[in-house]
């Protein structure tokens, strides 16, 4: 086992003062003279790295190292529903791949359901080496055990090194269980993923709400697990298929479901910028309802929303409910652009949170470009168009 | 009917930082509370009862000492009883220690039907603490319930949301759920329930009185995950100007989309 051992003949009043102002966790306790820790204790080793010379020390007992090299491959679990993969498995190959140059392991793929031969090959094309198929009539319906015996099999199996899965309603409730089945470590929605020659994984995610980010790994299990959100890694260009798919054995795992699933609803897709990933919005600057056609193609190949400042609301252009500002919504987009939009105060307040901010205007003293991360300095009547040529060209090429 | 709800005493705020220069962390003050999210798995259990009246609903919490002030809490709402698990040996302990832990204090409590956990910590932030504890007891669960609509023999029907579709699913007991945000609204503690309770014991549990008693599962030795660094995210960068032609202007803006994955 391990702990924090304190060597109390070396503890002062004053050392111990230090110490618990030291620890973020309040885990000292120093009575009658003797300085103690509580459960508390993170072992965030605080007060062995930054503390007094000698007076905590780590103590550790040696652990039974496991074999790394007899474990191989970067696997991404392709989640699916009905046929479709989510867009996430892509994303996870992409990394997979740029890993495995450092490490010069295969890129694996595994796809759970029922008649998935389709997702198969479509994950053949993002480059993977093999996929691994289990498909099966009683994988149809997601069930979360069911499932995690499924890749119980496939890693006792194949003995995979690491296993990615997409940080989605699923992901977070299906690879838990297969950490727990498989006693390996999962770290949950990484933002950052990153490996050492001998195959360790560095799973980088914020930790404490975001102000601080932790370098994680998984020293000595396997498999390493980690969950990634989507849209967090590029998605990789497809690739002439060279990889092989594999429809591995069924019979030996345990397929009896403790949950049926009795009705299913799509959610209907509800419109609301508050709840909007892209948004356009824009300002003043548009002259006429009629400029707002200049928008359009950057609207369409975003999939924006669109939302508007008050004036606009006031010139009977919008409804209201697309109104960015204190009187009106806050959103919180992946991704905003503000066209044309002066940046008064209440504006501001009401979209600053956004995770990408870019604005156009042609006042470069504009309040907006203070919190912006990309300030575009110039006319929107001459910038539009010539951005809508861009985009046009890419339609062609696509078509 | 016996219902477990798992809950945690998180930090009351989130502005913990790395100092930059020193690598010390940070703590704005050393308040507490309870995990919100857990209220509305404290709620949902009260709710069972008052569907199973003869249910027991009993809270449980993993913790240094202090941390039977959530239970306090719990008691105060309607909890009927509450367990504390502390034990110096289970400290630093990661997702896979935390949920075994918990699940063996489970065991030590026994003859459970229902286990409701909130959605997720404030803290931690990884929702995987429920399914890996059911995981554990080889028992099924249910994440993001918003509804419970029946209660069966031997059965629960519920319904959870996912990203863009519900479903309504019949789940065998004993299970686990995990209950999302806003599924309830949760009650305050009553001035009636304190004064009911205020004496009412709380168990202390520790690593003695567990099935499993290897100090190596517990605490940083039964975590497979180990931090290596903690260190201050990147600044949010300062605004890129960008100045030019029209034509300039346009395919900067398009390469900082294309950049940026959205094109």
């Amino acid at each position: 086992m391990a702990y924090i051992k304190v060597n109390n003949d070396k503890v002062t009043p004053d050392i111990a003062k230090k110490l618990i102002d030291l620890c973020p966790f309040n885990a000292f306790e120093y009575q009658d003279m003797y300085l103690s820790i509580n459960a508390s204790c993170k072992i965030c080793k605080m007060c062995v790295k930054k503390g007094p010379d000698g007076v905590c020390e780590l103590v550790e007992t040696k652990k039974a190292c496991v074999d790394k090299s007899l474990y191989k491959g970067i696997t991404v679990y392709i989640e699916q529903r009905h046929g479709m993969a989510h867009k996430v498995s892509w994303e996870l190959i992409g990394k997979a791949k740029e890993l495995s140059q450092i490490t010069h392991e295969p890129v694996y793929a595994i796809v759970i359901g029922n008649k998935i031969s389709s997702i198969a090959e479509e994950a053949l094309t993002y480059g993977v080496d093999r996929v691994f198929a289990y498909d099966d009539v009683a994988f149809n319906d997601f069930d979360a055990q069911v499932y995690t015996s499924v890749v119980e099999s496939f890693f006792n199996n194949y003995h995979n090194n690491v296993i990615l899965f997409g940080s989605t309603p699923h992901g977070r409730s299906f690879a838990p269980r297969v950490a727990a089945r498989l006693k390996t470590g999962l770290t949950a929605d990484c933002t950052m993923l990153d490996i050492k020659p001998d195959g360790d994984l560095l799973q980088i995610r914020p930790a404490f709400g975001g102000n601080i980010m932790a370098k994680i790994n998984t020293p000595n299990h396997r498999p390493q697990l980690a969950t990634i959100r989507y849209k967090m890694f590029n998605l990789p260009d497809q690739v002439t298929p060279f990889g092989d798919i594999v429809y591995p054995e069924i019979k030996d795992m345990t397929c009896e479901r403790n949950t049926t699933i009795l009705q299913t609803t799509d959610k209907p897709k509800v419109k609301d910028i508050s709840e909007a990933e892209v948004i356009i919005a824009v300002g003043r600057a548009f002259k006429k309802e009629k400029d707002l056609e200049l928008i359009q193609p950057l609207v369409k190949k975003l999939n924006a929303e669109v939302a508007c400042t008050r004036p606009l609301i006031e010139n009977g252009w919008f409804d209201a409910k697309h109104q960015i500002g204190l009187s009106g919504r806050t959103v919180k987009p992946k991704l905003i652009i503000n066209l044309g939009i002066s940046g008064a105060v209440q504006y501001i307040e009401g979209m600053k949170e956004s995770e990408l901010i870019i604005s156009v205007n042609q006042d470069e003293h504009n309040k907006l470009f203070d919190i912006s991360h990309y300030s575009i300095i110039g006319d929107i009547y001459s910038v539009l168009p010539e951005l809508n040529k861009l985009i046009d060209n890419i339609w062609k090429v696509n078509a | 009917m016996k219902i477990i709800t798992c809950i945690k005493q998180v930090p009351a705020s989130s502005a913990v930082q790395v100092d930059p220069k020193t690598g010390v962390l940070i703590r704005d003050g050393n308040n507490v509370k309870m995990n919100p999210f857990d209220l509305f798995g404290l709620e949902a259990s009260f709710k069972l009862k008052e569907m199973v009246p003869s249910s027991i609903v009993h809270a449980i919490t993993m913790g240094p000492p202090s941390a039977t002030e959530v239970l306090q809490e719990a008691l105060y709402m309607g909890a009927d009883e509450a367990t504390l698990i502390s034990d110096r040996r289970f400290a630093g302990a990661d997702v896979l220690a935390t949920s075994y832990t918990l699940s063996q204090l489970i065991e030590h409590i026994s003859d459970y039907d229902v286990i409701v956990c909130g959605k997720q910590t404030t803290d931690g932030d990884t929702a995987q603490v429920g399914p890996e504890i059911a995981e554990f007891l080889h028992i099924p669960h249910i994440p993001y319930v918003k509804e419970i609509i029946e209660i069966k023999e031997d059965a629960l029907v519920l319904r959870s949301a996912y990203d863009d579709y519900e479903e309504i699913v019949q789940i065998k007991t004993p299970c686990l759920i995990t209950i999302d945000k806003d599924m309830n609204t949760p009650r305050l503690p009553s001035y009636r329930r304190k004064l009911m309770m205020k004496n009412h014991e709380i168990d202390m549990v520790s690593l003695k009185h567990l099935k499993d008693q290897n100090p190596d599962h517990y605490g940083l030795s039964g975590s497979p995950t180990q931090v290596d660094e903690i260190f201050p995210p990147q600044k949010r960068t300062e605004t890129l100007k960008v100045k030019g032609s029209s034509k300039e202007l346009a395919e900067s803006f398009f390469n900082i989309l294309k950049e940026s994955r959205y094109v």
